[in-house]
Order: C-alpha cells, then structure tokens, then sequence
C-alpha cells in the first residue's frame, strides 16, 4: 500500500516532503504567536483546498458552495457542545452524516436531472445560501445573533474537548492536512480515481468506457463534503463564535478554493502550496501596510484578485506544477 | 453462426426527420461487419442505439440473447460493447497508458492489474512506445488508435468502430485494416463498423449493410453490394472502385 503511494515520486521528493513535515512540526517552538495563528490559517485552507480538489480537480465537478459542508459542521457540533454539552469527537459522528447528506442531496439533485458545469456551481451557490438565510432565522443556533461557545484562559489543552491554547489547533489542522494529502494520494491512485479523471476529462466518453458516472461523482461530492464539514468543526472550536452570515458567507466559499486554484487545481500540492502563497502573502501585506501605518481597507481582497490574475495569465495550471518542473519533482512514469 | 447482436426492426426520431426507419439486421458471432452510405444516412444514430445513447423509439436491439435497447452506455459497456467515437474523445490530459487502463479497470479490481492488460492492449495497437505522452498531444492517426485501444481495454465481445480510418493517410489505414484483422483473427472479435473508407471496408467486411435514408437499401458480401445498381445510385455514385 505504502509502496503504490510513493510509486514514481522522484527521491527528492520525498526527501523534500520529509524536511516540510519536520519543519512544521518543529515550527511552534520558533514562531510567534502571531506567526502561529498564520499557520493555522494556512493549514485550515490547505485542508478544505484538498478536500474541495477531490470534486474539481478529480471528478471536474464545480462546486462554488463549500462554505455550506463547513458551516453544517461547525453549526452542528457547536450546538451539540452548547446545548447537551456532548463533545466535538462525539459531536463530529453527527457533523459529517449532516454534510455527507448536504452533499448527497445536491449530488442527487444535479446528477439524477443532469445539471452540469455553471448550472451545477450555481446550484452549490444556492444550497449555501438557502442555509445561510435558514440559520440567520433558527433560534436552536440563535439565528444571526450568533452562536458563542463558552470561553476562558486555558492554561492546559484538552484536545478531547477542544479546549486549549492554539498550538493544539495547529497541529490538528497540521495533521489534518497530512491525513487528508495522504488520503488524497490514495483515492487518487486507486481505481476510483482512475475513474474520477476520465469523468473529469469526458463524461461522455467515460460512460461509454463502462464507469457509472453518477455513481462515481456521487462518491466525489459525499467524501469532500464529510471531510470539509471537519474542518467546521475545528473552525466553530477555535473561533468559538458561529455567525450565519459569516460562515456561510459566499465569500468564505470562494476563499476556501483560491489556494486549490492558485497552487494547481487537481494536484495534491496545489492546496497546500496555494493555502501557503495566499495566506502568507495575504498577512505579509496587511502587516506591512500595518507597520507602514496605511489604512485600506479591502487590501486583501485587492491582493487575492491581483494573485489570480497572475496566475491565470502566467501559470494557468496553477503555480505548483511550474514548481514541480523547476525542481525535478515531476512523477516518473513507469 | 448465432446472432451477437440482432437489431430488430428499429426507428428513430428526432422531431420531423426520421432518422432510422424500421431497420433490421443480424451480426454474427466472429463477423467483421460494415455499414455505410451518404452522410445523413442514419448510421451514427444505428450506432448511437446500440451503444446506449438514445433509446430507439420502437423495435429492439438484442445482445446476446439479452434485450439492451434503452439501457445506458455505461450498462451496455459492461454486457460487451466497446465503441469508438467518429470524433475522437481521448481523455487528453490523462496518458496514453491512464487512458487505456481506464478501460481495462472495467473488469479489472485492482489498478496493477488493469496495467498489465492496459500495456497489452497498447502493443497490439503499435502505441506502447507513445504510453507515457498525454493523449492531448498525440497525432491523428494516434488518437483514433487510442480510442480503439481503450474500447478494447473493456474486454468487449463486439467492438463498434464510428469511421475510424476518417483521415488517416492510405498507409495508416492499411496498419489499422490489418491491426483490425489480427484482433478478429487471434480473439475472434465480432466488429461492426460504419465506414466511408472504401478501401477498408472491402479488405474488411465479411458483411456490408448499406443505409440510406435510414433504411437498409442492400445488405450481403461486398462483392455483390458494390455491384447493386441502387448502392451505386445512391451511395458509390459515378467513382470507380
């Protein structure tokens, strides 16, 4: 199994991927507190940017709604801890089964009725904001007054409760991030996978091949679902407030898929490359703007479209391919 | 010889035109069997049937000895049909070898295994040296041998050919003629092609069908078929063969 994992990747490679692994680990011991909520970012965005790749980058399904998987499991667990008391290990049984049915329903909805391309990304859109607007009014969640988990000073990290300081959100979305590049790499590998890029290529052409398509982008939408609505549940834990308007914002959907697309849609690196360029970048500036004593707001916003547009113009398969190539990390095939 | 595929007085309809009137025929086991005729004459939509794409709207279409009209492409692939596409659709950003194994993984469970048919099936279709190149940069000729490749990679009991010798050069059709031969001989592979390549389908087809205006105006050996008065007519027209 290990062994058709590494297949073909370059040495180097994982030589590279190894240093990066250390590297992070070793990070908090080193970086600020500011640096580290940074990171926190950074590894949130390269997890969703890797679960979100699993439907477009694998199976080529579009979907613009994402913030809709987060924000079922933030809402979800947060709620459970709120109201019973239950914890977010137990609370997260509950969160994924919620997103993996969200997502099974807008799977069902499109692919039984063979809505595709925009017509399926607007679809996502429109889940995400029915939501939204279903929450702003649920008094159970205290609508678009919010929900607060309760908050104090933690001087020790119960990683069971999700209690702690932010270091112990660091390295869970840190092995998140790792479980999910794994996980990624295998689905990717496997048949399913094989089946995923021939959807991805030519639907057409891919059920005439013998692969029962809906099937197949059913599976696509209902892991990426289950597994972005675990990134909610951390997100509801570490920020310990829930707002209908920001959570399931569009922008925060659109924000989830900049580090995919910037660091190559389809590749496993891509999310995390992209989440690190973006992120970095992103704080880099408004701390500089910061020290500068500038005020403009929407600085970031600016700087993310000025990304895009580079990228697209100069790396249209996203940056990290381009890296790949420069470094000799392109995989070997057989 | 018993039928693989009978197609039983079928039509189809798309608005006013009458695409296939009430068209009938038998494939036999192991036959290399043609169909041609002028453009429009209802041969991609024959195809278009038996593949699964359209559903006729009346009569039907058995595969061995199973009733398959109106099931999805994707259910008929796996009863033992492989099709090619008259316009090519390799998955281009996918190698020659993925897209390849991507049929083999039809019958095949594991991915390793899917490989070594895949890598099979390439040497037999001349592409094995062209495995590791992205099928969006392969020429032609190369393309249309993919798609074979990877309908064959499905292990079918009957492959159907949409013109693929359209736009191959004399020498490149010939390749193909004899790759197709090889298959039929060594596998007994029962193949049914719509073709406009004259000189293929005569060194090919056991069998011809003649189509035009959706409905069977000749049908037998060729010899006999390019003599008919009502194929020259319509289809063959002055041109010497």
């Amino acid at each position: 199994m290990i062994g058709r994992l590494i297949d073909g990747v370059p040495a180097r490679g994982l030589i590279l991927l190894g240093l990066l692994m250390v590297a992070a680990l070793v990070a908090p011991l080193f970086a600020s507190d500011y640096i580290l909520t940074v990171l926190i970012l950074i590894f949130y965005f390269a997890y969703i940017g890797q679960a979100w790749n699993i439907m477009m980058g694998f199976a080529g399904q579009l979907s613009l709604g994402h913030a809709l998987y987060v924000g079922l499991g933030a809402y979800t667990a947060a709620s459970l801890y709120v109201h019973f008391g239950i914890g977010p290990w137990l609370g997260l049984l509950v969160a994924v089964p919620i997103a993996v049915a969200a997502g099974a329903f807008i799977g069902f909805l499109a692919f039984r009725f063979r809505v595709g391309g925009v017509y399926f990304a607007i679809l996502t859109i429109a889940v995400a904001e029915f939501a939204r607007v279903g929450f702003d009014h649920l008094s159970w969640t205290a609508g678009s007054s919010g929900l607060f988990l309760p908050v104090k000073q933690y001087a020790t990290n119960d990683l069971w409760s999700l209690r702690g300081r932010p270091v112990m959100f660091y390295y869970l979305l840190l092995a998140a991030t790792a479980l999910a590049f794994v996980g990624c790499r295998a689905l990717l590998k496997s048949r399913m996978g094989y089946f995923w890029l021939a959807i991805r290529e030519d639907e057409e052409a891919a059920r005439s091949a013998g692969i029962d398509t809906f099937r197949y982008k059913m599976i696509a939408v209902m892991i990426s679902a289950g597994m972005t609505s675990f990134a909610g549940v951390v997100y509801a834990f570490y920020y310990n407030n829930l707002f209908p308007e920001q959570v399931f914002h569009i922008s925060r959907s659109i924000e989830m898929i900049l580090a995919p697309i910037v660091g190559g849609i389809g590749t496993l690196f891509g999310p995390v490359l992209g989440a690190f360029l973006l992120t970095g970048m992103a704080e880099t500036l408004t701390g500089t703007l910061a020290a500068l004593g500038v005020d403009i707001p929407g600085a970031k916003q600016v700087f993310y479209g000025i990304c895009l547009l580079a990228v697209i113009v100069a790396l249209p398969d996203g940056v990290w391919p381009w890296v790949a190539r420069r470094l000799g990390l392109t995989e070997r095939n057989k | 010889m018993t039928a693989l595929l009978s197609v039983d007085n079928i039509s189809k309809r798309f608005r006013g035109l009458l695409a296939v009137d009430k068209l009938s025929f038998e494939v036999p086991q192991g036959q290399i069997f043609a169909v041609i005729g002028p453009n429009g004459a209802g041969k991609t939509t024959l195809f278009n049937m038996i593949a699964g794409v359209f559903a006729p709207n009346s009569g039907g279409i058995t595969f061995a000895g199973e009733r398959i009209d109106g099931l999805s492409p994707d259910k008929i692939c796996r009863r033992g049909i492989g099709r090619t596409f008259q316009i090519v659709r390799p998955f281009p950003a996918l190698t020659v070898e993925d897209n390849v194994i991507v049929g083999a993984l039809l019958h095949c469970q594991g991915v390793d295994d899917a490989r070594v048919h895949a890598l099979d099936v390439l040497r037999r279709l001349d592409l094995y040296d062209k495995r590791t190149q992205r099928a969006s940069g392969l020429t032609l000729p190369d393309r249309k041998r993919l798609e074979v490749a990877r309908a064959l990679a499905t292990d079918p009991k009957l492959l159907l050919l949409d013109e693929v010798m359209a736009g191959l050069r004399p020498t490149e059709t010939d390749r193909m003629v004899s790759i197709l031969q090889e298959l039929n001989r060594d596998t007994g592979l029962t193949i049914l092609l719509i073709e406009h390549v004259m000189r293929a389908v005569m060194a090919l087809a056991a069998q011809i069908l003649v189509l035009h205006h959706g409905a069977a105006i000749a049908e037998g050996a060729p010899e006999q078929v390019v003599r008919d008065p009502a194929v020259i007519h319509s289809y063959l027209g002055a041109e010497d063969i």
